[in-house]
C-alpha cells in the first residue's frame, strides 16, 4: 500500500482472480516484483500463494486481471512465456535431469552450437563454469546432476536461471531441505542477484530467514493480499498475526501430562559409521525431542528404533518385551508407529484417496467378508478427520491435493488408528504454515495427555524447547546432553548440537 | 551468446604467468574428477563387453577351430548386421523411457511389401523397394508414436497392440504366399550377399546406421533432448517442460525412426534372405531389446549409447553363433542368452549405485574441505 511505485515493476500481477469451481484460490490480488527487490510472500498454505507463484511463471492463467511485464499486459501461455519474460522460478525440490550433466542441465534447451549444428561442448563447459564462478559455488560442470545435494541442485536451477538471464526469480520454499551453512551460501547468491538488479520473491515458512533477507513483504489470506509493505515496518507478531488473522501468541501451549512408565527403552544402540551408543527412555504421557543438526544422526536413529534401517548393536525394548532389530513389523505389533520426515515419500500415497491414505496401515480392520470395504474405509477417515480437524473436499480426493499441514493429519489419522503406545514423529511441522503448525502441535499435546509416549526429531528450535519434556541433542552421531524441560534452553541444545560443550559443564 | 572469449593481451612472452600453469593443472583435476568417475564406469561398461567378445570368440576357437575361419565369422556379423540396425532405433526409444515392442512385425511386414513390390516391379530400381520398407517403417512408428504421446497410453501397451496388428496385416497381405529369391532382382540379392569394397554390404550399411545415431545422439542437441525426457520422465517429466521441450514430438520422432529402421531391417532381411512370408522377424523384437540393454541403455531411460547397444548386439549375436557351433542343446542356447541378460541389467543396478554412492561421497568430501 505504501510501497514507492517510483520505479516499474519488471512483473507484477494487477487484480488477478482466480477460482477453481466454487474455490477462489486468488481473489483480486496485486503484486509487483521491482530490480532489486526480495520480497517476501507470506501466508498460510492454503492462502494462494501456488495459485500467485504459478501464474506468474505461466502454468496457470488468471480468470480475470492481468499479469504485467514492464508495465505492459501479457499472457504467459506456457512457462516457456514466462521464462522468455525472464522469469525463472526455482522450486523447493529441484527439477532437474539426474542423468545429464550439470553443464547440460543447465544449457538443456539451448545447448550452444558450432558447425553442423554439432553441440558445442567446450562453449557449453565454459559458459556453466563461468554462472558457477560467478555464483562462487564450487561445482564441477561435467560431473551428473545424480548424487548432488538439495543444495547444489538448487545452485544449478539458479545458474539455469541466470544463464537465460532471469530477472525476476521466484524461489517457492528453497529453504525447506537446506541446512543452516547451504542457507547461508543460497543467502549469498540471492544477495548477489539483487545487487545485479534481479528482483526476487521468496517464499518460506521461516520467520527469521524471511527477516534475513526480504526488504519487502506481501501477505495473503485466504486467496487475497491482506498486507504489503516494507518488512521492517512490520514486526514478527504482527506479521503471523495478519498472515493467520488472528493472534497466534502461544504456538506452542503445553499441556500437563501425568507421566507413566517406561514404554520405550533402547540401549547402546548403534549403527556403524551412522550413530553410536544411543540410550533412551520414552515414557507413557511423555514427549521426548531429539534436537541436532540436519545430518546428525537423529532420523537414523529413529528409523533403526523402528526397524526401517538395521542398527548395528544395541537393544530396543518396548514395554518390556526386546524388540528384533530391523523388522518394522514386529515394531507396529508392538505398538510403535513411526510418521516419516519425507511425507510424499514415506508417508503418503500421494496419488490416492484421502480416504485410503488413512486407512493404509489397517486394512485388515477394514475388511468386510474379506473384501475391503469403501464404507468402512469412509466411516474411519472421516471419524478422523472430525477428530484432526482435517481440511478436505472429499475422502476421495487424492491426498496430493491437500495442502502440506492437512497431509499430516492424514499420515497422523492413519498411524494414530492402529492405537499406538509410542508414536515417533520425525519433523512433525516441516513445510507446514503457522497456523497448521498449531493445530499439528495441539493435536501432540493431546495425545501424549491420553498417555501416548511420543518421541520427535525436529530441527526447530521453538519446538523442540516448548513441546518437549525431555530434549536429547544429538551431535554427530552421538547423544552429546540430556536435558529436562526445566534445564533446555535454546543456548544448551545449540552448544550441544555444534558439540561445542561437555554435558557435565552444562548442566552444573 | 557467441561472444568470442579472448584472452588478455599478456604482457609477456610466457615467463609472466607462472600462476599459470601451476594452478592450472590443479584446476583442470578437481574439475574433472566427477567425470571421470562416471567416464570410467561407463567406459567399463563398453570395455567390458569387447573383452566378453573376445573371449567367447577365442574359446569358441579353440574348441572348435572352425568358427575362426573368415567365412564363418563373416556369417555371425552378418546375422548381427539386422538386429544392430534395430537395436540403434530402439535405443533411441528407451532413452526417452519408452519401448517399441513392434519392430519384429514391423519388418516382417516391410520386408514382405518390399519383396513383393521389386518381385512385380522388376525393373524399377531396388533402392526404390529398400525406400518402400523404410517408409512403412516410419509410418508404423509414426502410429506408436502418436498412440503413445496424443493417447498418453503406455508404450508398451501401445507397441505390443501394434506388434500383434502388424503381425496380423502381414498375415493378411501376404495371404499365405511366400516370396521366393528366384522372384527377386538379382541386383537386389547381390545387396544382401555382396561386398562393398571388400566388406559385406549389410554389414557396411549397419555400421553407417550405427555410427550416424551414434553421432547424433551424442553431438546434437537434437539427440541430448532424448536423454533428457527420459531422465525426467522418471520424475514426471517436469525438468523437460519447464526447459521448454517438445517431449511429445521427440517421443514420437524416436518411435518413428525406430520403425523406420526396421523398415529397413526388413529390407535387408529381404535382401539376405530372399526367402519371405509372413512370419519374418518373429521375436526380433526381444532380441533387439535384449541387445539394447546387454549394451548398456537403461531400461528406465536417460542413460545408455547406440554404440553401446550396438557392442550388446553383437555380443548376443556372436554368443548365439557359438553356441550353434559348439552344438550346444538349443534349451541351453536360450537359458544363456536369458542370464546373459538379467546379468547385464544387475550389472547396471550395481554399477548405478556404485557411481551415485562414488558420486555422493564426493560431494560431501568437497563441503567438508569447503
Amino acid at each position: 500500500m505504501s510501497t514507492d511505485a517510483t520505479t516499474t515493476p519488471l512483473v507484477a500481477l494487477d487484480g488477478a482472480s482466480r477460482s477453481f469451481g466454487a474455490v477462489h484460490a486468488l481473489k483480486n490480488a496485486s503484486l509487483a516484483l521491482r530490480a532489486g527487490e526480495v520480497r517476501a510472500l507470506m501466508g498460510e498454505n492454503g492462502a494462494g500463494k501456488s495459485t500467485l507463484v504459478k501464474i506468474l511463471t505461466g502454468v496457470d492463467r488468471p480468470n480475470s486481471g492481468s499479469v504485467l511485464v514492464d508495465g505492459e499486459p501479457v499472457v504467459f501461455h506456457s512457462t516457456a512465456d514466462s521464462r522468455d519474460a525472464g522469469v525463472a522460478v526455482i522450486l523447493q525440490e529441484p527439477t532437474l535431469f539426474p542423468d545429464l550433466s550439470v553443464a547440460e542441465n543447465v544449457v538443456m534447451g539451448r545447448h550452444p552450437k558450432r558447425s553442423f549444428g554439432r553441440i558445442d561442448r567446450p562453449a557449453m563447459k565454459q559458459t556453466v563454469q563461468g554462472l558457477l564462478d560467478r555464483l562462487g559455488v564450487d561445482l564441477d560442470p561435467d560431473r551428473p546432476v545424480q548424487g548432488l545435494s538439495i543444495a547444489d541442485q538448487q545452485i544449478v536451477e539458479i545458474a539455469k536461471a541466470m544463464s537465460f538471464d532471469a530477472r525476476v526469480l521466484i524461489m517457492d520454499e528453497p529453504t525447506a531441505a537446506l541446512s543452516g551453512r547451504e542457507v547461508d551460501r543460497l543467502f549469498g547468491v540471492v544477495r548477489a542477484l539483487q545487487a545485479r538488479g534481479a528482483a526476487v520473491l521468496f517464499i518460506s515458512h521461516r520467520l527469521e530467514e524471511v527477516y534475513e533477507i526480504a526488504t519487502v513483504v506481501t501477505v495473503m489470506r485466504d486467496g487475497e493480499v491482506v498486507h504489503d509493505g516494507p518488512l521492517s515496518e512490520l514486526p514478527e507478531d504482527e506479521l503471523v498475526r495478519r498472515m493467520v488473522g488472528r493472534d497466534v501468541n502461544q504456538l506452542f501451549p503445553k499441556t500437563p501430562a501425568t507421566i507413566g512408565d517406561v514404554v520405550l527403552d533402547v540401549k547402546g544402540l548403534s549403527r556403524e559409521g551412522v550413530f553410536y551408543d544411543v540410550d533412551l527412555q520414552v515414557r507413557a504421557g511423555e514427549i521426548v525431542a531429539l534436537a541436532g543438526l540436519v545430518g546428525a544422526g537423529r532420523s537414523e536413529v529413529v528409523q533403526a528404533i523402528f526397524g526401517v534401517d538395521q542398527a548395528t548393536e544395541g537393544t530396543v525394548n518396548m514395554l518390556g518385551h526386546d524388540l528384533p532389530l530391523g523388522k518394522p513389523t514386529a515394531a507396529v505389533a508392538a505398538g510403535m508407529a513411526l510418521v516419516p520426515e519425507d511425507r510424499r515419500q514415506q508417508g503418503l500415497v500421494m496419488d490416492m484417496s484421502i480416504g485410503q491414505n488413512a486407512t493404509l496401515a489397517r486394512l485388515g480392520d477394514m475388511r468386510s467378508r474379506g473384501l475391503l470395504s469403501p464404507k468402512r474405509e469412509r466411516a474411519e477417515a472421516s471419524q478422523w478427520g472430525e477428530r484432526l480437524q482435517l481440511k478436505y473436499g472429499k475422502l476421495s480426493d487424492p491426498v496430493g491435493t491437500l495442502s502440506g499441514g492437512n497431509q499430516q493429519k492424514v499420515v497422523l489419522a492413519k498411524w494414530l488408528g492402529t492405537e499406538p503406545r509410542l508414536l515417533i514423529i520425525d519433523e512433525p511441522t516441516r513445510g507446514i504454515d503457522v497456523g497448521t503448525k498449531a493445530e499439528v502441535h495441539r493435536i501432540i499435546n493431546e495425545l501424549a495427555g491420553q498417555g501416548l509416549a511420543v518421541l520427535m526429531v525436529s530441527s526447530e528450535l521453538p519446538e523442540v524447547l516448548g513441546m518437549a519434556d525431555r530434549v536429547l541433542v544429538m551431535f554427530e552421531g552421538r547423544v552429546t546432553a540430556e536435558l529436562t524441560r526445566a534445564e533446555a534452553n535454546e543456548e544448551r541444545v545449540v552448544r550441544a548440537a555444534t558439540g561445542r560443550t561437555a554435558v557435565t559443564e552444562e548442566i552444573a | 551468446m557467441s561472444t568470442p572469449v579472448t584472452t588478455p593481451a599478456a604482457p609477456g612472452p610466457g615467463g609472466s604467468a607462472p600462476s599459470g600453469p601451476t594452478v592450472e593443472p590443479e584446476e583442470a583435476e578437481r574439475v574433472s574428477a566427477g567425470r571421470r568417475v562416471v567416464d570410467r564406469l561407463i567406459r567399463a561398461r563398453e570395455l567390458g563387453l569387447i573383452v566378453v567378445l573376445i573371449a567367447i570368440v577365442a574359446i569358441t576357437g579353440a574348441i572348435e577351430p572352425n568358427f575362426l575361419d573368415a567365412d564363418s565369422l563373416k556369417q555371425t556379423v552378418l546375422n548381427v548386421a539386422i538386429i544392430a540396425v534395430m537395436t540403434a532405433g530402439m535405443t533411441l526409444v528407451i532413452v526417452t523411457r519408452n519401448i517399441d515392442l513392434s519392430v519384429g512385425s514391423i519388418l516382417g511386414l516391410s520386408a514382405f511389401l518390399c519383396g513383393d513390390f521389386l518381385t512385380k516391379n522388376p525393373s524399377v530400381p531396388w533402392i526404390v523397394g529398400v525406400l518402400i520398407a523404410i517408409l512403412i517403417g516410419a509410418a508404423c512408428g509414426l502410429l506408436n508414436g502418436v498412440l503413445v504421446t496424443w493417447g498418453r497410453v503406455p508404450a508398451l501397451v501401445v507397441t505390443l497392440g501394434t506388434m500383434y496388428a502388424l503381425r496380423g496385416v502381414a498375415f493378411l497381405v501376404t495371404g499365405g504366399r511366400q516370396i521366393n529369391a528366384e522372384d527377386l532382382p538379382d541386383s537386389f540379392l547381390k545387396v544382401g550377399s555382396g561386398d562393398l569394397l571388400g566388406v559385406p554390404t549389410l554389414i557396411v550399411l549397419a555400421v553407417v546406421v550405427i555410427v550416424l545415431f551414434w553421432f547424433i545422439t551424442r553431438d546434437y542437441a537434437w539427440g541430448r533432448q532424448l536423454y533428457a525426457i527420459g531422465s525426467s520422465g522418471r520424475s514426471g517429466g517436469q525438468a523437460a517442460k519447464l526447459a521448454g521441450l517438445k517431449s511429445d514430438r521427440r517421443v514420437t520422432q524416436a518411435f518413428v525412426i525406430s520403425g523406420a529402421l526396421a523398415g529397413l531391417g526388413g529390407a535387408m532381411y529381404a535382401a539376405r534372405y530372399g526367402t519371405v512370408d509372413a512370419t519374418g522377424g518373429q521375436g526380433y523384437e526381444l532380441r533387439v531389446i535384449g541387445a539394447a540393454v546387454v549394451g548398456g541403455v537403461a531400461i528406465a531411460g536417460g542413460s545408455g549409447t547406440v554404440f553401446g547397444a550396438a557392442l550388446g548386439a553383437v555380443v548376443l549375436g556372436t554368443i548365439q553363433t557359438a553356441l550353434i557351433v559348439l552344438k550346444i542343446d538349443d534349451f541351453w542356447q536360450q537359458a544363456i542368452v536369458g542370464l546373459l541378460i538379467i546379468v547385464a541389467i544387475s550389472l547396471d543396478r550395481l554399477i548405478t549405485n556404485q557411481s551415485e554412492a562414488l558420486l555422493r561421497q564426493r560431494s560431501a568430501r568437497r563441503r567438508t574441505a569447503a
